[in-house]
This record gives C-alpha cells, sequence and structure tokens, in this order.
C-alpha cells in the first residue's frame, strides 16, 4: 500500500494553509487513519507550533533529506493521537536544501512505513518549496479567501497543478482538486460586502469541498498548540470536520454559510 | 445624518465588482497560460497599431492562446467602442 499524498496550497500567503494542514491531519487521524503532516516551510517552522508539538523538535525534514538523521527519529508522535506524526521543517536552512530527490526519498520512506496519509503544508507563493510541496500530491485542498487576490492566485494553483506535478507530467491522471473556502463571513457575503460560495465557484469553475468560517476560535486554538478541529464545539472546528469527511468521500451538506437566524427566545433572552 | 437615513444606508455591495474583475482576469489568465512571455508586449503593441485607426484600450484587446497535437493557435480578438463601426473608424480616424 502507498500512502496519498495531499498537498494543502494556495499561492497566497496567510490564507490558512497551516491551519488547514494541521486539521486536515488530526482529522483523517480522527478517522483512524495513519498520518503524517509535513512542514515544507523551510526556514520558517510553523506548523510545530499550531500542532503543539514545538518543544519537541529535535531533528526536521531537512536533516531526513541530507541522511543526518532517519524518519523514525525526526518523525514526532501527536500527544493526543498515537497514529498521527508530525515533520517539522528546518528553521536554519536555506529553501535550497531541499532536492526533488530528497522529498521523493522522504515521502517513499514514510509509504514504507505503512502511512496511510501524507499532508504536505506548502508555503506560500509558485517558488521552488511550492513546487516541491504539490509535485508528488495526489490529492491537493487549495486553500481560498472569499478575497480577489486569493482567488486570482488559486486558480494559478490549480493550473499548476493540472501541468507542474509528477501526475501531469507522468500522465498517470490528475492530482484531485479540493477547493477550500476560508475565513468566510456569513454577515458579510448577505449585505454584498464579500464574495459569495457561489461567486467563488463560478469564478474557478470548481465546486468547494468545505467552508470554514471566520472563527475566533481558531486563534485561540492556535494559541493553545491544539488544531481547531479538536474543538468540536466551535463552528470552524465543525466545519473542518465536515470538509475532512466530504475529502474521505461522504456526503454531508454545507452548514456555517448563512447568517444563522436568530429564534424569538433567543432574541428576547440573547445567547 | 438623521436615524431614517441611517436605517434606510446601504452597505456597498462591492462584492458584485470584486465578481465581474475577477471573472474578466481569471478568464484572461486562463486563455494564455503556457503562452509565450512576449504576450503582454505583443498586446501593447498592438494596441500602439489599432490606435491609429480606433480609439480602444488595452482591455479592448484579447488574446487567446491555444496549444492542441501540436498546434499552437494564437486568437485575437479587438472589441471595438460602441457606435463606431470597425470600417469606417478605419477610414476616418488616424
Ligand atoms: N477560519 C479562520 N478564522 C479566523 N482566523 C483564521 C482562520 N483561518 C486562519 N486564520 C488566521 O489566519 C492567519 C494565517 O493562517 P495560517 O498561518 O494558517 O496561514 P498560511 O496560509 O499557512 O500562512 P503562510 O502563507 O504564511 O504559511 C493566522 O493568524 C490564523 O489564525
Ligand atoms: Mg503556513
Amino acid at each position: 500500500m502507498t500512502a496519498e499524498i495531499i498537498v494543502v496550497t494556495s499561492g497566497k500567503g496567510g490564507v490558512g494553509k497551516t491551519t488547514t494542514s494541521a486539521s486536515l491531519a488530526t482529522g483523517l487521524a480522527m478517522a483512524g487513519k495513519k498520518v503524517a503532516v509535513i512542514d515544507f516551510d523551510v526556514g520558517l517552522r510553523n506548523l510545530d507550533l499550531i500542532m503543539g508539538c514545538e518543544r519537541r523538535v529535535v531533528y526536521d525534514f531537512v536533516n531526513v533529506v541530507h541522511g543526518e538523521a532517519t524518519l523514525k527519529q525526526s518523525l514526532i508522535k501527536d500527544k493526543r493521537y498515537d497514529n498521527l506524526f508530525v515533520l517539522a521543517a528546518s528553521q536554519t536552512r536555506d529553501k535550497d536544501a531541499l532536492t526533488q530527490e530528497g522529498v521523493e526519498k522522504v515521502l517513499d520512506g514514510l509509504s514504507e512505513m505503512d502511512f496511510d496519509y501524507i499532508v504536505c503544508d506548502s508555503p506560500a507563493g509558485i517558488e521552488k518549496g511550492a513546487h516541491l510541496a504539490m509535485y508528488f500530491a495526489d490529492h491537493a485542498v487549495v486553500v481560498v479567501n472569499p478575497e480577489v487576490s486569493s482567488v486570482r492566485d488559486s486558480d494559478r494553483i490549480l493550473g499548476l497543478l493540472a501541468s507542474k506535478t509528477r501526475r501531469a507530467e507522468k500522465g498517470e491522471g490528475p492530482v484531485t482538486q479540493h477547493l477550500l473556502l476560508t475565513r468566510y463571513n456569513p454577515a458579510r457575503v448577505a449585505i454584498g460586502e464579500m464574495l459569495s460560495v457561489k461567486d467563488v465557484e463560478e469564478i474557478l469553475g470548481i465546486d468547494v469541498v468545505g467552508v470554514i468560517p471566520e472563527s475566533e476560535n481558531v486563534l485561540t486554538a492556535s494559541n493553545n498548540g491544539i488544531p481547531v478541529i479538536v474543538d468540536t464545539k466551535s463552528l470552524a472546528g465543525q466545519a473542518y470536520s465536515d470538509s475532512v469527511a466530504r475529502i474521505l468521500g461522504e456526503e454531508r451538506p454545507l452548514r456555517f454559510v448563512e447568517v444563522p437566524k436568530k429564534g424569538f427566545l433567543q432574541r428576547v433572552f440573547g445567547g | 445624518m438623521g436615524i431614517l437615513d441611517f436605517l434606510k444606508r446601504k452597505p456597498e455591495a462591492t462584492a458584485s465588482v470584486a465578481r465581474e474583475r475577477l471573472r474578466i482576469i481569471v478568464a484572461q489568465e486562463r486563455s494564455t497560460r503556457g503562452a509565450p512571455d512576449y504576450l503582454p508586449m505583443m498586446r501593447n503593441e498592438l494596441l500602439e497599431v489599432i490606435k491609429k485607426y480606433v480609439h480602444v484600450d488595452l482591455e479592448a484587446i484579447n488574446i487567446n492562446f491555444e496549444r492542441d497535437s501540436g498546434h499552437e493557435i494564437l486568437e485575437l480578438s479587438v472589441t471595438l467602442p460602441d457606435g463606431k463601426p470597425a470600417a469606417k473608424g478605419a477610414t476616418q480616424t488616424g
């Protein structure tokens, strides 16, 4: 069995790739899969913080690529799920420290260790780091915000996924594309201030796999080093759970895309 | 501003502006994806030539690039301004 490789990418920076990678990896682990999540943002290590394992990083991705440590030594086991592992980015090397052969070796190594899924958290941009993160992917989660530059960049990324990946080059069938719309604010959409789900789907010509509402719980979760999907009470956490289920093939209706209508009692008594 | 004005205040529905701009730019960028780097410059030079005959701006010139089984097709279309048929513009202005 070879592991399924999922890249989380966007083009534009700061749209929620790392937040999504952490919740996607954790969600897959919650579904019983054996998962590794790799931080491709060499030089800027962040995923470890969002996963809450920053103090346990000894060896990183670049160490493995250069044969300075084994995969076993470098994978950090998650505190909550035994079947979830993090491979941190190097903070001291520059982005040239990764090579295509090196990345392939690590991914093959993980496959041999019987991982079901490998989640690759891409750096922003369309340069080497982003290219390497997507090159070996079987599936892509393209993270987009309802905002002009993010939508335009995600269209470029969709184009690159269709041409600059191993699957495209070897004619092995397309990389499955999942569009994930995050930081969505239904109230602003309702008054015409923000692009709607339908707008984004029409412009890009693909349907969303999920919509994550703008939510203060995301910051709380990152403050605590707990992926927001673990916070099952938060709307963002629930929306991530739905999205992971859909990526695994389940059908679930979209939630949290309308302005919540308060009932009469709620309006009177608040809540 | 009175309270009625405040209540009647229309939010700025800028999402529709964003949607239209994105529709156009995404379509344009898709049509020239993988096309040679000289396209934007060529488009600009074409504009200079066309301007001698008709007043159009850069947005009116659409370039479509297609590649299929060994052929590369460059398709060019120019949207002429309203009320100025091409022939008339070409003979009378410039
Ligand atoms: N649904 C959301 N609601 C509110 N804030 C969010 C949401 N998703 C992400 N954020 C916030 O947006 C910021 C950027 O998120 P994140 O680091 O995941 O983006 P990124 O795409 O990985 O950035 P980079 O391109 O720098 O790697 C963070 O502060 C995060 O807390
Ligand atoms: Mg990131």
